[in-house]
């Protein structure tokens, strides 16, 4: 048997939980994470990296999930929507989509999240120009953005009161 | 409590689900034993199925599969009318037409087999264009290729051009549109003999799957059962094509035994599933010198692809829409809908009217231009007013101000003072500039007789709580039903937001509240919701279990006293026409639609000339839509429409070859991204209307009629081009602006 066709053993910690997952190595790990690891929150709208539905946190960077090889999950620390909230208590940029109308049918808004999340991480207080650039790798087809914008600012002005 | 909560900006009911990822779409669900389903196409436009082979080296005998012959009852696919097979058998007659499903519980292995089956088929001549289904060369579709014609006829045309000053003359093509809905389609069935059929899928109208999978089995009603999964947008994409998806899906589970599930990637979704109609309009137009309309004449024609489906009624609200937001005493419209051999178009946001809009509005900066008047000015001449008739010769009865409008919109987007600054910057610099606007009203709810014919029911009803749960067959897909139905009972039974819960359409539980198509919902079905809201308060009034000026406690008192004494508390109501509406379907007269939403959009863009790119920098959209029932999710539907109608204007554009789409994936069919839409500034007059919900009308559709008119109108000034097509993508713009500079 070739080796790509054998599943291996991956150790890997997704949403603060160290993990086994056991998977082709050149599986998709957006389909590892739904179906192995139950954790369909994270969702396939291409298929081929245009449209960032399956937007999610390796190792701190933000990547398309249905573009990486399941093998690249070794040791990755993976945070996915699933893990964003604190509990019961939802992050500042989760208030703001649900206050401000960022969601409408919900499919893009975990990966949408997560690229805001991520972009608030590295960059507190963006400029609306980076926001709209930082988003730009996923797409939503209901709001026209406009509200995903507003909301990713008031998240900002949020955060910056809790700080 | 809220004083109102009908003009609160509300959470959505089921938005904490969507932001955690808790929400549970068609493709997170999973059934113990459950198979995956593909489909397998022709592949040829139009030709005679010889064989089928199933080759190469698979373990068939592993596999489920169906093909023509499996079908219990009729092989079709039920709506308007039953031409559309659910599975090709002698013929097909487009390139993605169905042939052979197959099922296995290895995905991977399903699509290697799906590579594996050949279907033979004898090619036949096929027609693509509207050129060719016109001049009859091959007949596709009954005797003429004509899916359906209307005529509209007000006044006397023939007579009326002699009087003319101006006569201007235009013909106007828009492309194809893909509804590009971020969830791809998706179904999973469960069917046999001892339980009857289930479908839980990704759609906007359980009625119309359950009516289709009814025709398939040949079952009661009753053993048949469509439950709504959350929805990850439609558009309009899923109002027809969910029925084939679930018909398949059925289909493989009835011979299986098995659950299946049957997804469709991205690149099937778009290939297969339906997509805005291609349309070509000619405008012949009187006018006076002083710009008066005096007569129009306006053919419309779209490409319906290989079968009827929903074409006959996207033609009607299309030729409906034609004449526009005006009052001309002389208008005649004629209108077809012909066949090609191309997957059948269907449904999208605006159905038919974006078309139509787009070549009355171009035209009419076209027309002004001849007479020698502003475009603002040439409209504000000829803006309808109350007891005037629309072409259809309805009479608006409503109060309608477009000038007001024109004056807001023109006002808020600093109309004037652009137009002369780019003017005058514009020669001196390689990026143009320029400012375009379209007028425009859409009808929200079904054409003509339509809703007395839907006949929607809503059903509610209370718990020994005082909890309210709204039954509908309305589905949410990301518009807001759940939301603006929770804040329409919760308005009317005085009670808390949180209340009111929205049950999952599920065809087993609740009425048929019609499809969620048509900016019917909020005005039709929110007035059933608010109704039989009414019902059960007065049902605990008249128990004397309730007085009037109640609190929550005293409703949730009485709620458990009534159902104590009586056992349920529950209301259904149907919808009941209003006396005094009026439709001639014959003569295609009267009152197209209870109410119009009136709209004015400006766009303001800029041209690099060396790549002949566009940008809309700036966009202004007023309307008056009666009364707001939550202005965040409102003004989401516009901008969100708006963003689409960008792409509808610049970017997507379906590239043909032999009936196929070739550019079906996001890489190279190009939707706007947040970094291509600019400030979408949305306004709203609201003016009740008397037979919506709180004085609500539809807005759904609204924005896709007039975005890209005002777009390609902003195009033309700022560089002089005569748009006629839209998509104006780079390509197109640059060979226009190497024409006129040529």
């Amino acid at each position: 048997m070739p080796e790509a066709a054998r599943k291996i053993r991956l150790q890997c910690v997704i949403n603060g939980r160290a993990t086994t997952l056991e998977a082709y190595p050149m599986a998709r790990l957006l389909d590892v994470l739904r179906e192995q690891a139950g954790l369909t929150g994270t969702k396939e709208g291409c298929g081929e990296g245009e449209c960032g539905a399956c937007s999610i946190e390796m190792d701190g960077a933000l990547v398309n999930s249905c573009l990486v090889p399941a093998l690249q999950a070794e040791g990755a620390k993976i945070r996915t929507i699933e893990g964003v909230a604190d509990g019961a208590t939802l992050h500042a940029v989760q208030q703001a989509f649900l206050t401000h109308g960022g969601a409408q049918c919900g499919i893009c808004t975990p990966g949408m999240i997560l690229a805001a999340v991520n972009l608030l991480a590295r960059n507190p207080q963006p400029s609306e120009a980076e926001i709209q650039e930082k988003l730009s790798g996923n797409l939503c087809r209901c709001t026209g953005y406009t509200k995903i914008f507003a909301s990713v600012v008031e998240a900002c002005r949020e955060a910056g009161k809790r700080a | 409590m809220e004083e109102h909560i009908i003009g609160q900006s509300v959470p959505r009911k089921e938005g904490r689900d969507k932001v955690t990822g808790h929400a549970r779409y068609v493709d997170d669900l999973k059934f113990p034993d459950m198979l995956h389903g593909v489909t397998v196409r022709g592949s040829v436009p139009r030709g005679r199925v010889r064989g089928i082979y199933f080759e190469g080296e698979i373990p068939w005998a592993e596999f489920t599969i169906v093909t023509a012959k499996d079908i219990p009852s009729k092989n079709c696919v039920a709506l308007l009318i039953e031409d559309q097979p659910c599975l090709a058998s002698e013929f097909v007659n487009h390139p993605e037409e169905p042939v052979v499903l197959l099922a296995h519980p290895d995905k991977y292995l399903l699509e290697e087999a799906r590579r594996a089956v050949r279907i033979d088929i004898e090619p036949l001549p096929a027609i693509f264009t509207i050129d060719d289904s016109l001049a009859k060369n091959q007949i596709i579709w009954s005797e003429d290729n004509i899916f359906k014609t209307f005529r509209v006829e007000k006044g006397d045309v023939d007579s009326a051009w002699g009087k003319a000053d101006f006569i201007v003359e235009g013909q106007y093509e828009t492309g194809a549109q893909e509804q590009l809905y971020i969830e791809p389609q998706g179904m999973i069935a469960r069917a046999n003999a001892e339980e009857g059929v289930t479908v839980w899928g990704s759609l906007q109208c359980p009625y119309y799957v359950h009516k289709a999978l009814v025709r398939l089995f040949g079952l009661p009603k009753e053993r048949i059962r469509v439950v709504q999964t959350e929805t990850g947008g439609g558009f309009g994409g899923k109002e027809e094509y969910p029925s084939m998806i679930a018909c398949h899906a059925a289909l493989l589970a009835w011979k299986s035994g098995k659950p299946v599930k049957i997804i469709y990637d991205r690149a099937e979704d778009m290939a297969a599933t339906t997509k805005r109609h291609p349309s070509r309009t000619r405008h012949r137009t009187g006018v006076t010198r002083d710009g008066k309309l005096l007569a129009m004449e306006i053919d419309f024609t779209l490409d319906g692809g290989a079968y009827e489906t929903l074409s006959p009624v996207v033609l009607s609200r299309g030729t409906i829409h034609a004449a526009g937001p005006y009052h001309c005493p002389n208008v005649r419209i004629r209108s077809r809908a012909v066949a090609t051999n191309a997957p059948p178009h269907g449904a999208f946001r605006g159905f038919g009217a974006p078309q139509s809009v787009f070549a009355l509005e171009r035209h009419l900066d076209r027309l002004a231009s001849a007479v020698g008047l502003a475009p603002e000015e040439l409209r504000r001449r000829n803006f309808i007013r109350e007891g005037q008739a629309l072409a259809v010769s309805q009479v608006i009865h409503e109060k309608v101000d477009m000038g007001r409008l024109l004056d807001r919109a023109l006002d808020l987007s600093g109309y004037y003072a652009k137009r002369k600054h780019f003017r005058e910057e514009n020669s001196q610099s390689a990026i143009k500039r320029g400012i375009g606007f379209a007028a425009f009203l859409h009808g929200a709810g079904f054409t003509g007789s339509g809703e007395e014919y839907l006949a929607s029911e809503v059903a509610l009803e209370a718990t020994r709580e005082g909890r309210v749960r709204v039954l509908a067959g309305s589905t949410e897909m990301g518009q807001g039903t759940n939301t603006i139905f929770a804040q329409i009972a919760a308005e009317t039974l005085g009670l808390d937001y949180e209340q009111i819960e929205i049950l999952q359409p599920d065809t087993a539980v609740v009425p048929n509240s019609g499809p969620t198509v048509a900016s019917r919902t909020a005005m039709i079905v929110g007035k059933l919701v608010e109704s039989a809201a009414r019902a059960v308060q007065q049902a605990l009034f008249q128990s004397g279990f309730l007085k009037q000026g109640y609190g929550t406690k005293d409703f949730a008192n009485a709620c458990r006293q009534y159902i104590d004494k009586f056992g349920t508390l529950q209301s259904l109501v149907k919808y009941e026409h209003p006396p005094d509406l009026h439709w001639d379907d014959e003569n295609y007269r009267g009152d197209a639609y209870g109410a119009y939403a009136w709209a004015v959009y400006v766009a303001e863009v800029s041209v690099d000339t060396r790549t002949a790119e566009v940008r809309v920098e700036d966009f202004v959209a007023v309307q008056e839509v009666g009364k707001v029932i939550n202005p965040v999710l409102a003004a989401g539907q516009i901008e969100g429409g708006v963003a689409q109608g960008i792409g509808f204007a610049l970017y997507e554009n379906v590239v043909w070859q032999e009936g196929r789409m070739v550019n079906g994936q996001m890489t190279n069919y190009i939707m706007p991204t947040s970094m291509d839409v600019p400030p979408i500034r949305v306004f709203f007059e609201e003016i009740p209307y008397a037979r919506g919900p709180a004085g609500a009308k539809g807005i759904g559709e609204l924005p896709l009629d007039g975005t890209a008119p005002a777009i390609a109108n902003a195009i033309a000034h700022a560089t002089g081009v005569d748009i006629l097509r839209i998509p104006v993508t780079p390509e197109s713009l640059l060979s226009l602006l190497e024409s006129v500079h040529a």
